[in-house]
């Protein structure tokens, strides 16, 4: 396979990198970090990727999206799957508390991860289609107090995913939504660990095996999927009272 | 600057706990900006992984763990220095390469092993981990990066090397590895029924063998004192290897804390006769690397078992010229204590390496679990600290909790002023600092 990764310096998107790697994949990551890109790129060829290049892009910048992915085509000689791991987080107090930072997350996780995606879209669809693979998170599935700004971002993400596969699965194009519950990353650390908390790589498992069959909703690990289902049935004067 | 998070760290002996701002990520450039200290897995025993005063900054490294270089045909390897040696080997072996030096747990970082420059099974052969280092990638405390090896910063390079993370923040690793026939063990298990025994054995068994390693059931005494058992091994040849690749097994994890009156002589007992039956009478065989280098392993944070009030181990090299009479001061002082031991191992250790404050050197090492129990194990530390300094020996720092600055400063002499210096040049200010400094060294509370 073909894939090129944005975000994968870290966290979830670096365990999927190192998934696709072990099997022979072709890699093109995606980032912000030169550095960090170049040493990610030599431990994916050395865990056993095909080949492994990067460019700069940046997920606040949308101009770069189109000549990134035009230039990953190109070296790639052709791409099977896009997947998107970039994004921001803060918690939900100092969102409230920092207007400037709460416009980055917002902008970042939906407003530019929706604008890439439409990019990935329109190119992949060019070339007979692909696979198109987003985090979104379970955070998206049901509206809590403690992560309300941040889910508002990965439900509007869900919701756009979904509306994608509605419309372009016939012409070949095949979203993956992902949807992990709380994984130990650098970017949940500190965080009070939930239940079922996970490894980056067994969700990067989860999430390539949904590539691999285009399955349009994976929850990451799996329990999340009959978590959510109780969670959306919960009536709203009982989450009202619910501090989770 | 990334923001750290309020964390409470501990050693492997789980006590003493001090509170830290930790700083995880996978940007280990990034985390170790500001930091006091890194800290990889946290598995030195004592306070050699504290930040030096209560809150400060450290970075981890755990994150931290990339491939960064392979060169096959050399041998060379260079990576991440959070990289744990337990993903490392899973790499390398199926590859036909080893880290040539291992330590007796697999749940350390790279950097944590330059750190305490680590010495294995195999040091009378293969020296400590530094003999086999190429080079260091280092953050130094006033932000720059550096490479250091022999050529370049070599009086750097070598202090780094046993320096408990207190010359600079180590970003990469690259050292020679060695060439493996199999990924398997070849082990051979003799019993021994006293110290003279022991120490005759020993040095024929490491003479033959490169990894080499006794077992001592240190609560027995009188003329029974230093029976156990001789573990040998060497990577099995091709033939004589299963042809299937060893296993990750079962890996339980002790799911709760003992409560500390578990740990009593009774239960030593138990503990040193049911290792001293099981790893005496096994027959020779091929054996997978982890049981033969990292038996404890096999059971996840076993240090519970040692309770709230924790342990510490204490180990110590009495030269070669100090004689055998010096080692069996050491047991007979640890059995008249009344200070349960569980878990003691003897090896012969080879020449000297050239970290400026490494622990090895010629002589037998020996290492010993011991329960904290307040002033009981600390007047015991300071007997036995002063058997090796008798001796003219000295202890491992990535061990200890409890050892006086002054039986320490006694016992490094010359060694601490070239340490110092090189700390001088490079961190004036000790920015980089830790708990074990604080104690060892005289660095600022």
């Amino acid at each position: 396979m073909r894939a090129v990764l944005f975000g994968a310096t870290r966290g979830i998107g670096r365990a999927v990198a190192r998934e696709l790697a072990q099997r022979g994949d072709s890699l093109f990551l995606l980032g912000r970090d030169e550095a960090e890109l170049a040493r990610s790129c030599a431990d994916l060829r050395l865990r056993g990727a095909a080949a492994a290049d990067f460019l700069h892009c940046d997920l606040l910048e949308p101009r770069g999206f189109e000549p990134a992915l035009a230039r990953a085509e190109e070296v790639l000689g052709g791409v099977d799957a896009v997947v998107v791991s970039a994004g921001l987080f803060a918690p939900q107090a100092e969102l409230e508390r920092d207007p400037a930072l709460l416009e980055r997350v917002l902008s970042a996780d939906f407003v530019h991860t929706v604008g890439f995606c439409e990019v990935a879209r329109r190119r992949l669809l060019a070339r007979g289609g692909g696979t198109l693979c987003a985090l979104s998170s379970v955070a998206g599935d049901r509206a809590r107090a403690p992560a309300a700004l941040y889910g508002a971002a990965k439900a509007g993400l869900s919701h756009y995913l979904e509306g994608l596969d509605h419309g372009y699965r016939s012409q070949g194009l095949r979203t993956v939504c992902v949807k992990p519950g709380f994984v130990r990353t650098g970017m949940t650390a500190g965080l009070p660990e939930p239940p079922f908390a996970a490894s980056p790589e067994r969700v990067a498992r989860s999430i390539v095996r949904a590539i691999d069959r285009g399955r349009p909703v994976v929850y990451a690990p799996p329990i999340w999927r009959a978590v959510m289902l109780a969670v959306r049935a919960l009536p709203r004067a009982l989450m009202r009272r619910l501090r989770f | 600057m990334k923001r750290g998070v309020p964390v409470k760290v501990a050693g492997w002996g789980r006590a003493p706990v001090r509170e830290a701002e930790e700083v995880d990520d996978e940007d280990l450039r990034a985390a170790v900006r500001g930091a006091r200290l890194t800290r990889g897995l946290g598995r030195s025993y004592g306070d050699a992984s504290l930040p030096p005063q209560a809150g400060a900054r450290v970075a981890a490294s755990r994150r931290a763990d990339r491939l960064l270089a392979f060169d096959r045909s050399e041998g060379v390897l260079r990576a991440e220095a959070g990289l744990s040696l337990e993903r490392l080997s899973a790499w390398l072996h199926p590859r036909g390469f080893a880290v040539p030096v291992v330590p007796g747990t697999a749940h350390v970082t790279l950097g944590g092993m330059v750190a305490a420059d680590v010495h294995g099974k195999n040091h009378h052969r293969a020296g400590t981990l530094g003999a086999h280092l190429r080079a260091l990638r280092l953050a130094l405390a006033d932000g720059r990066e550096l490479e250091v090896s022999d050529a370049h910063e070599g009086e750097l390079f070598r202090a780094t090397q046993g320096g408990m993370g207190l010359t600079a923040h180590i970003l990469e690793v690259e050292l020679s590895l060695e060439r493996i026939p199999s990924p398997w063990i070849w082990q051979e298990t003799e019993p021994l029924r006293d110290l003279d025994e022991l120490l005759e054995r020993l040095p024929v068994a490491s003479a033959a063998w490169p990894f080499t390693v006794a077992f001592v059931d240190a609560l027995a005494g009188g003329p029974a004192l230093g029976r156990g058992a001789l573990v040998k091994g060497r990577w099995a040849g091709a033939a004589e290897a299963p042809a299937r690749a060893p296993g990750r097994g079962l890996r339980p994890t002790l799911p709760f804390e003992l409560p500390d009156w578990a740990l009593n002589r009774a239960s030593a007992r138990l503990v040193n006769a049911v290792y001293r039956v099981t790893s005496g009478r096994r027959a020779p065989g091929a054996v997978s690397p982890r049981a033969h280098f990292h038996p404890l392993d096999v059971v996840l944070e076993w240090n519970r078992a040692y309770g709230r009030s924790g342990f510490t181990q204490y180990q110590a090299v009495i030269p070669r010229e100090a004689g055998a009479a010096a080692v069996r001061r050491l047991f007979e002082t640890v059995v008249a204590s009344g200070v349960p031991p569980f878990l003691c191992v003897v090896k012969d250790l080879g020449a000297e390496g050239a970290g400026l404050l490494s622990f090895p050197r010629p002589g037998t090492t020996v290492s010993i679990d011991l329960p904290l129990r307040g002033g009981r194990t600390q007047a015991l530390v300071d007997a036995l600290n002063r058997c090796v300094l008798e001796a003219g020996g000295r202890i491992y720092l990535a061990k200890d909790a409890l050892t006086r600055r002054e039986h320490f400063e006694a016992m490094e002499g010359a060694r601490l002023a070239a340490f110092d210096a090189v700390r001088r040049r490079f961190d004036p200010e000790r920015r980089i600092s830790s708990a074990l400094a604080v104690r060892l060294l005289g660095d600022p509370a």
